[in-house]
């Protein structure tokens, strides 16, 4: 069991090398953006804040961060509005229909974006729902694309604190069905659920293959404003990446901490 | 029972409504449009046909599957080996580990691209280092090309050929080494005769990952070159010009056959998990369906953003 607990030099080096080639961009990244003179030295000559400054005075950045925000979030909610009482009905009284589900649930790992992107223009550009190029095709497309993690994510929390059981015991103590939804089955899987929406929201956050080609020249968010600023000005461009990065990062460390959280109670 | 039905049909109806509306229904509308005559009621194969008669579009076609071949052989490759070596550490050490490399799988896409045109491209840090250190070597290295896609490609799909492989090697038990060395092995031979072996449905199954998310990546290739490199997801991207798609019929005739490839490798990927999981079960005991549910999960945040 020695051999577990202390690596040998040969996988010690192998890892440092690893992390320095998967941490090389983020660092060059982050430094572009603080960097006044970076021609041709390892480190930059001289830092500066005002890429920074320049990205927070931009309005078009402030904008297009306001948008994907609720965007996301709108799309994110009307997932939960809609999941929620599926999921619980398929779970609790159609178990057979998840081997249908699981299918359904894998389908959007299958088909890429831009095919995704493809579809949905060719459904909704003409006839009767003519919603090409708006918000609503764009909710639709993200509901789409959450859809996997909202499906597990509420399936095991429903699973985890025995939902038949306690709605039966709910029942049997006299309480109606919808009573028993929401007082008795919603607090229990609430923690499963958040961690959900939070990992269903950061990566809405991220998406830029459907906004683009679904919106792309109507609505900008985050993304599709950094992909224009890209040939415009690199430091503003990396600031940008930076601070998304940082927010996706907080994101992250904000779930593992509550997923450690709830794991932690349910053991 | 019936009070009961009301309430389940309640329940499902805005799901399944969604999920006609905004899953299915553009699925359909694919296919039909991908054998529809243009302009015109019938079924037709032209648009297949034409695609199989150009070569710029069965370029396209190549060059995607060669480079999500070539990324997702040298993904594995390098994830093999470094999954192996993160299992040799503690656990402590080793979650943090994976979690570095996760955190890098956040930075996919345009950001990626973008860090890679700051230290690669025509005026990159590295490039411009290079070009005064006179390393001529890399001078011919051209980011916007084959080589520096690939490059590109392969960083995204270390992480996750690395989160995917890993768990498996916990299936070969350091027992089974001991009985090899016991029986007169060299190492080589029990990773050839023994462990590799057992490593292969995972292997496949992961290859089948990478391979339809580099086939499927659009984000990276396109902010990177933007149009000037043939391969399908851009060719297909490029039709969607606005609210419209040029030329829908052939568009969603590319797009189908993207589709197929990507849903080819996911079934690959399905086959082999159901056969690494009759391996792994019997002796690997927390390997549970839900860790691999929940890895797969993992797996998908990242492709999101490729």
């Amino acid at each position: 069991m020695m051999t577990r607990l202390k690596a040998s030099w040969t996988h010690r080096s192998l890892m440092f090398l690893l992390m320095i080639y998967l941490l090389i961009p983020l660092l060059a990244t982050g430094l572009y953006a603080f960097a006044k003179d970076w021609q041709t030295t390892v480190l930059p000559e001289s830092w500066t804040l005002e890429w920074v400054g320049e990205m927070f005075q931009d309005l078009r950045f402030l904008d297009a961060l306001w948008t994907s925000l609720y965007l996301c979030l709108i799309s994110v909610a009307l997932s939960l509005v809609v999941m929620l009482p599926a999921v619980f009905v398929i779970t609790v009284y159609l178990p057979r229909w998840e081997t249908f589900m699981k299918g359904l649930v894998v389908l959007p790992y299958a088909v890429p974006g831009v095919v995704a992107a493809v579809g949905l223009i060719r459904t909704y550009s003409s006839g009767p729902i003519d919603i090409a190029g708006t918000a609503y095709i764009l909710i639709g497309a993200y509901f789409v694309v959450i859809l996997p993690y909202m499906y597990q994510g509420i399936r095991n929390s429903l699973l985890t604190v025995s939902a038949v059981e306690l709605l039966n015991a709910a029942e049997l103590l006299g309480a109606r069905r919808m009573r028993a939804f929401v007082t008795v089955i919603l607090p229990n899987i609430w923690p499963g659920v958040i961690i959900s929406t939070l990992l269903s929201f950061s990566v809405l956050f991220g998406e830029f293959v459907l906004t683009n080609m679904l919106v792309g020249g109507h609505i900008q968010t985050i993304q599709v404003y950094l992909y224009q600023r890209v040939g415009e000005s690199g430091h503003l461009a990396s600031a940008i990446a930076i601070s998304y990065f940082v927010f996706i990062l907080a994101m992250s460390t904000i779930l593992m901490k509550l997923g450690r959280k709830i794991n932690g109670e349910v053991r | 029972m019936k009070h009961r039905n009301r309430w389940v049909w309640l329940g499902l109806a805005p799901f399944a409504l969604m999920v006609i509306a905004f899953q299915f229904m553009p699925i359909l509308s694919m296919l039909t449009g991908s054998f529809r005559n243009v302009g015109g009621p019938g079924l037709t194969l032209d648009h297949y046909i034409k695609i199989m008669h150009s070569a710029y579009y069965l370029q396209a076609i190549k060059n995607s599957l060669l480079i999500a071949a070539y990324s997702s052989i040298i993904g594995i490759v390098v994830g093999l080996i470094c999954a192996y070596s993160i299992t040799r550490f503690a656990p402590v050490i080793r979650d943090r580990l994976l979690m570095l490399s996760n955190m890098t799988s956040n930075f996919a896409g345009v950001p990626l691209a973008f860090a890679y045109i700051i230290l690669l491209g025509n005026n990159g840090v590295f490039t411009l280092l290079f070009k005064q250190w006179g390393w001529s070597v890399f001078a011919d290295f051209n980011l916007y090309s084959w080589s520096g896609l690939v490059l590109v490609y392969v960083y995204f799909q270390v992480p996750l050929a690395l989160l995917l492989l890993y768990p498996s090697f916990y299936g070969i038990r350091d027992q089974w080494k001991e009985a090899a060395a016991l029986l007169g092995a060299s190492p080589w031979q029990f990773w050839r005769t023994v462990g590799l072996p057992m490593l292969t449905p995972a292997i496949f199954g992961t290859l089948g990952i990478l391979f339809a998310n580099a086939m499927g990546a659009y984000a990276t290739a396109y902010a990177l070159v933007g149009g000037n490199y043939n391969l399908l997801a851009i060719r297909i991207g490029s039709m969607v010009a606005g609210d419209i798609v040029n030329q829908p019929e052939l568009g969603s005739a590319l797009a189908v056959l993207l589709a197929l490839s990507t849903l080819l490798a996911v079934y690959l990927n399905h086959r082999m998990t159901k056969r690494s999981q009759l391996f792994t079960a019997a002796y690997a005991s927390k390997s549970s369906s839900k860790r691999v549910l929940s890895r797969l999960t993992w797996a998908k945040v990242k492709e999101e953003a490729l």
